[in-house]
């Protein structure tokens, strides 16, 4: 199977971070990716109205692109395109008379659509196909002595048709930590919404949620938090300014991509992290479990 | 709160086009309260998901117009996740805010947003922020 990658728009920016770090992980991992020709935005979320075709225009459009690259399958690190992307993809699959209009509307490019490209999450790579037994022998660099809490958010496991696993207590990530050495701290907010794209008009919701996830995950122990989503690590990290405006008992704890704290303990060298992306400094607790 | 319920109002065009928007039969909601027991919103809410369902119902139309419930919806699907009936619940959300979306009332408004705030957010917050608030 060939797999195309899709980065999305806040990888190739504030999300730099995470780009890197991925491609750096598939890199020591041996697995070679080809970012897909003219991309564009998925449109971050997925319409819900039954009339509203036209936003499904732009995820389909990348599967096109998928399809000319000789692609069988699209891999994105990114909870919120992944969701997108999956669901206008299952979408068409189950509904051929608006795959029809999206295939008549866009008939100005060289091929249509037949809902023959599968999308996949980074960590349904690493889980399928790589597989953490194989995936435990690569590791230089073990998490050992790392409290790590996996937040999973809304989109990587809503809705259940398209999740990536078990919808109320999904465990890809714990496993991929407990793999990779650290020790995964299990805490009751994980599929907890961090309020999403309410931080542009009322960041004072995102920081009650931020409070109320964070809190909840160091009460359990954690040192970092990991996820998969540039918006809920906007929300967990940044916000998290706000949050101790508001919140003076709050502390703050440092909020990771999966795939940085995966290029560490695969060896990737500490230019791939970029830590000087993240609002709330991990450095001083990687440092002192000897991970940097 | 005094709620006029007539026929009228439930056989209203208003109950017709969130239904078809949403694509849920809305009369199979039998008000457990599941949904917003889960819904991390509801300490923002005005009328909870549960009673935003039952306002359908009824056909409240003014009543849900002017409620902010579906503006501080997230869409985060927990609510359609845990719905015994199978109501997704997140649609109807959509629905009533794309009733208003329709009629060019943006809930927020762009040129209104400062630069710093732009300039703040990643473009993942921007364009989920326009796609669900501007029309
Ligand atoms: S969970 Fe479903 S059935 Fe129960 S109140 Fe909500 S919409 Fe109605
Ligand atoms: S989708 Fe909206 S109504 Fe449903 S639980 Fe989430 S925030 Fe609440």
């Amino acid at each position: 199977m060939k797999i195309s990658y899709y980065p999305g728009c806040t990888l190739k920016t504030n999300a730099k971070n995470f780009e890197d770090s991925t491609l750096c992980s598939l890199k020591a991992l041996g697995i070679e990716v080809e970012e897909i020709n003219r991309w564009n935005c998925c449109g971050t979320v997925f319409s819900l109205a039954t009339d509203d075709l036209i936003h499904h225009v732009a995820p389909i459009r990348n599967l096109i692109r998928t399809k000319q690259a000789g692609s069988d399958a699209v891999m994105t690190p990114c909870a919120m395109c992944y969701n997108t992307l999956k669901r206008a993809n299952e979408k068409v699959k189950s509904d051929p008379d608006s795959l029809e209009k999206i295939n008549n509307f866009i008939d100005y490019e060289k091929i249509s659509y037949h809902g023959d490209v599968k999308v996949l999450h980074l960590l349904e790579i690493l889980r399928d196909q790589v597989k953490f037994e194989n995936l435990a022998k690569k590791v230089v660099k073990p998490l050992n002595g790392l409290k790590v809490a996996s937040y999973y958010g809304c989109l990587l496991v809503r809705p259940k048709e398209i999740g990536l696993d078990d919808v109320e207590n999904p465990q890809v990530m714990e496993n991929l930590f407990t793999t990779l050495g650290a020790k995964s701290i299990d805490f009751p907010h994980k599929t907890e919404c961090c309020g999403s794209y309410q931080t542009v008009d009322n960041p004072s919701i995102v920081a009650e949620r931020t409070h109320k996830i964070l809190t909840s995950a160091r009460n359990r122990g954690a040192d970092v938090v990991a996820m998969s989503c540039p918006l809920c690590a906007f929300n967990l990290d940044n916000r998290q300014k706000q949050t101790a405006e508001i919140y003076s008992e709050f502390k703050k704890i440092p909020v990771l991509y999966f795939s940085q704290l995966l290029a560490i303990a695969l060896g990737c060298p500490e230019a791939a992290l970029r830590l000087d992306l993240q609002y709330v400094d991990p450095n001083p607790v990687l440092k002192q479990k000897g991970l940097l | 709160m005094r709620v006029n319920i007539s026929q009228k109002k439930v056989r209203d065009q208003f109950v017709a086009k969130i239904e078809e928007l949403s694509g849920q039969s809305i009369l199979a909601c039998y008000q457990c309260g599941k949904c917003s027991a889960g819904c991390p919103a509801v300490s923002e809410m005005d009328i909870l998901p549960n009673q935003v369902i039952r306002f359908v119902q009824l056909g409240l139309k003014d009543e849900l117009l002017q409620s902010k419930s579906y503006w501080v919806c997230a869409s985060c699907f927990t609510c359609n996740a845990r719905c015994p009936k199978g109501i997704k619940i997140a649609e109807v959300m959509e629905a009533l805010r794309q009733i208003l979306l329709r009629k060019k009332k943006d809930y927020v408004k762009i040129p209104k947003l400062t630069d710093h705030e732009k300039e703040d957010v990643p473009p993942i917050a921007l364009i989920s922020s326009f796609r669900k608030y501007t029309s």
